[in-house]
């Protein structure tokens, strides 16, 4: 009876704040959310990537109960970064290299293999590669899985039967080009685009027809405007963007030909507007001093008609980036009141340490808060859109630069945050660390690395390396934070039971309270977590909870690639800060999947 | 009586130092290349051991200062440091450790350089003029320390990602460290 008492003292006194603020929650637009269907068929859960699930049998009050259901190993000890899917009662587990699709049995006992499809990459595609050989999922439409293969081919495989429908090569690794990210299935397109930022590809976007898997349109981050398809609907919302070619005026010479601006994160999808919202990566080298310039069409965000590839906004997150700072972390769309008025933005916590409301209609930035301890860039200006460098820290060749925060991977690299449509509170898995870098003059050799910088990274303020933080959107402060250890590298997933998941390098998966932050559960898997997590109503009705472990990725490359904990610059400076991972988490590459008793 | 012990160290000094800096300066044509006859494995058919014949070129090199110093500024040139990083790897595996996928002998070294390897190494056979493949394998084994302390490089102008080679313990080759690493043959 007083358990009950003091439980409801403290749900009470937990929605107050809500309750407080008297106006409408922020939500995702319901034409890129659907209602639920107890599937979990993309990466992102749905076109508005808020990783938000209406299933509520797992709560506050029951998940303590949590308990294994079954176990699948993935037969790959390297980095899982991908999502587990479900589509009706089959599950869809992608490995990393060499990019194995399995389809589990959700109907039987233990969940069988159904069937395996093997694309069988080029295993040379691994040494063009730059943090891992990770995939960040495979999605579902109209019968097909599609995903992308590291020797930057797409694949389209039956769902039903495991064969594969088409295959389209669309990157040479002689060039340095491979594919990690999840495709994005828009109508009868299939949207992806190209890694290698630290190789110096030249970064695009393509979309592939859905049945045959020809190309549709294509679009590159930088060179003239008719390669960027940019044309006479492209209309940014501030100056520096406006004007013929940047793409090409705003690099010395020919050097926007090894520019970067991959693609190789999250794309999220506008129904009402038609349009595709996607970020651009690091311009290359990244050594910014052999480029001079805003280096467009690089470190940004653009929106794109999802029918022609046209574009119709840009807005550079990061000039000029000093410090590695793709812009390709998730895009969340909301619609939400905004100084009285209804808006419609997108909300992204950016590599750069600032969560950004912008409008998506327009490209206007409505605020940037700090979500991370930073040195290197002092606020964003809202008049001209234009992050404020310090110049203190500004790279100089053969210089040693000392504690620049945020580093190189950012406040926060591509693991997914989440949005909860019942809180309105944004949930971002993040880091909390610096580092040192010094510039030195790269060589561009196609096939090869092109960086041209030394970094080593180590523990932020506090000396913990990661953070889960709840996000106050409107306010743009943190509501509480989770420390952790080593940095985050997992993706975060929110449900209407109130409990937010996430996983730990150090091998925790976690439920936490929605509203408080109280770790409600934890279980300790077999390796670290840097997956996505996701969940589902299984044939049998019941809400089960799906995460793949397995350490890797840039972080974890310390435990996945053998390195040397001797030499702090390896794995571009992030072994530095990783050496006593090896101590704590082997390599591993198996599915979980939890239910209640 | 005083001058000949004063002598003595710096004759021995003067002649250790001969070698440690010897130097060709005649050096093989470009597009030679000379033939190893080496073994990836320790076992053979039948009760000797591998069949094995080297030109010796690769004592020269990795005994030799100026030729790993030169591999030390190579290295750097030809973006091996892009995946290697410093000897402790990144996208390509560790170079400063005593794990020898494709073996670790200088001669296999080159042959690495040379021919590339499956799981992401290039080929770099006529690109690289074969006597700067040798100088680069010869840092390379410098890294572990497989090569006398006194030809070893001392600590770099840049930023310290460790203590310098010259300043590692002395390694030794492990049978055991050429296994792949797990993740590699997954299938």
């Amino acid at each position: 009876m007083r358990r009950s008492v003091a439980q409801a003292f403290l749900i009470l006194s937990t929605s107050l704040p809500a309750v407080a603020q008297q106006q409408p929650i922020p939500a995702a637009p319901p034409a890129a959310a659907p209602s639920e269907d107890g599937q979990w068929t993309m990466p992102a859960k749905n076109f508005a990537s808020t990783r938000y699930s209406e299933l509520d049998q797992i709560n506050t009050e029951n998940v303590k109960n949590l308990q294994v259901a079954f176990t699948f190993s993935t037969g790959v000890n390297k980095g899982q970064e991908s999502s587990p899917l479900v589509v009706g009662t089959t599950m869809y587990v992608l490995s990393p290299y060499p990019n194995i699709l399995y389809a589990l049995d959700l109907t039987q006992p233990g969940a069988p293999l159904k069937w395996q499809y093997n694309p069988k990459p080029d295993s040379a595609a691994q040494g063009v590669a730059c943090c891992d050989v990770v995939n960040r999922g495979p999605t579902f439409a109209n019968g097909r899985i599609y995903f992308t293969t590291l020797d930057a081919h797409v694949v389209a495989v039956n769902a039903e039967t495991g064969e594969e429908a088409w295959k389209t090569k669309l990157g040479d690794i002689n060039k340095g080009e491979t594919m990690t990210m999840a495709p994005l299935a828009v109508k009868d397109k299939v949207i992806v685009g190209i890694s290698g930022g630290e190789y110096g590809v030249r970064g695009w976007i393509q979309a592939l027809d859905a049945n045959s898997g020809q190309s549709v349109w294509k679009a590159y981050s930088t060179g003239p405007d008719q390669d960027v398809k940019i044309g006479p609907n492209f209309k940014p919302f501030y100056d520096s963007d406006k004007g013929k070619d940047l793409g090409v005026s705003t690099w010395p010479p020919n050097a926007w030909e090894q520019g970067g601006g991959t693609v190789w994160g999250w794309l999220s999808y506008d129904p009402d507007l038609n349009l595709v919202y996607h970020g651009t990566g690091n311009p290359g080298p990244w050594n910014p001093n052999q480029r001079p310039g805003d280096n467009k069409w690089t470190a940004g965000i653009f929106a794109r008609d999802a029918d022609t590839g046209e574009a119709r906004w840009f807005y550079q997150t990061a000039p000029h980036d000093l410090h590695d700072w793709d812009n390709i972390n998730e895009l969340v769309l909301l619609d939400l009141e905004w100084e009285g008025r209804p808006r419609k933005v997108l909300v992204h916590p950016g590599r750069t340490g600032f969560v950004y409301v912008i409008d998506r209609t327009t490209g206007e930035v409505l605020s940037a808060k700090p979500f991370h301890a930073l040195t290197a860039v002092t606020g964003v200006d809202l008049k001209t859109g234009r992050i404020q460098y310090n110049s203190d820290k500004e790279p100089v060749n053969n210089r040693v630069v000392r504690d620049i925060c945020p580093t190189a991977p950012g406040s926060k690299d591509w693991n997914p945050s989440a949005f909860s449509h019942k809180t309105g509170i944004l949930y971002i898995p993040h880091m909390n660390m610096c580092m040192d870098w010094e510039s030195v003059e790269p060589n561009y050799i196609a096939g090869t690395p092109y960086v041209g910088a030394e970094v080593r990274m180590f523990p932020g303020p506090g000396g913990h390396m990661g953070e889960f933080s709840a996000w106050d959107i409107k306010e743009g402060k943190e509501l509480w934070t989770i420390n952790e250890r080593f940095p985050l590298w997992s993706g975060a997933m929110a449900t209407a039971g109130d409990v937010v998941f996430y996983g730990t390098m150090d091998g925790w998966f976690k439920a936490v309270h929605a509203r408080t932050g109280e770790v409600l559960w934890q279980f300790k898997t077999s390796s670290g977590i840097i997956g996505q997590p996701t969940t589902y109503r299984g044939p049998d009705g019941k809400q089960y909870v799906a995460i793949l472990s397995g350490v890797g990725g840039w972080a974890g490359s310390i435990v996945s690639g053998d390195l040397d904990p001797r030499d702090g610059t390896a794995a571009l400076g992030f072994v530095n800060a990783m050496r006593d991972l090896k101590n704590v988490t082997t390599k591993g590459g198996t599915l979980y999947v939890f239910k209640l008793p | 009586m005083k001058k000949p012990i004063w002598l003595l160290p710096a004759a021995l000094l003067l002649l250790s130092a001969c070698e440690r800096e010897k130097r060709e300066f005649r050096p093989a044509q470009v597009s030679e290349e000379t033939d190893e006859k080496i073994a990836l494995s320790s076992l053979s058919a039948g009760p000797s051991p591998p069949s094995q014949q080297t030109t010796g070129k690769g004592k020269n090199f990795e005994e030799n200062a100026y030729h790993i110093s030169e591999g030390q500024k190579l290295y750097t040139w030809f973006n091996c440091n892009g995946c290697h990083s410093n000897g402790g790897g990144g996208s390509g595996p560790a170079l400063m450790d005593d794990r020898w996928i494709y073996g670790g002998s200088i001669e296999h070294i080159v042959q690495t350089i040379r021919e590339g390897r499956p799981n992401g190494m290039p080929s770099f056979r006529g690109k690289i003029p074969d006597d700067q493949v040798w100088q680069i394998a010869a840092y390379v084994r410098s890294m572990g320390r497989y090569t006398p302390k006194a030809a070893s490089p001392a600590r770099r102008d840049d930023m310290h990602p460790g203590p310098a080679e010259q300043r590692r313990p002395p390694a030794e080759m492990n049978p055991g460290g050429s296994i792949p690493s797990s993740a590699q043959m997954p299938q």
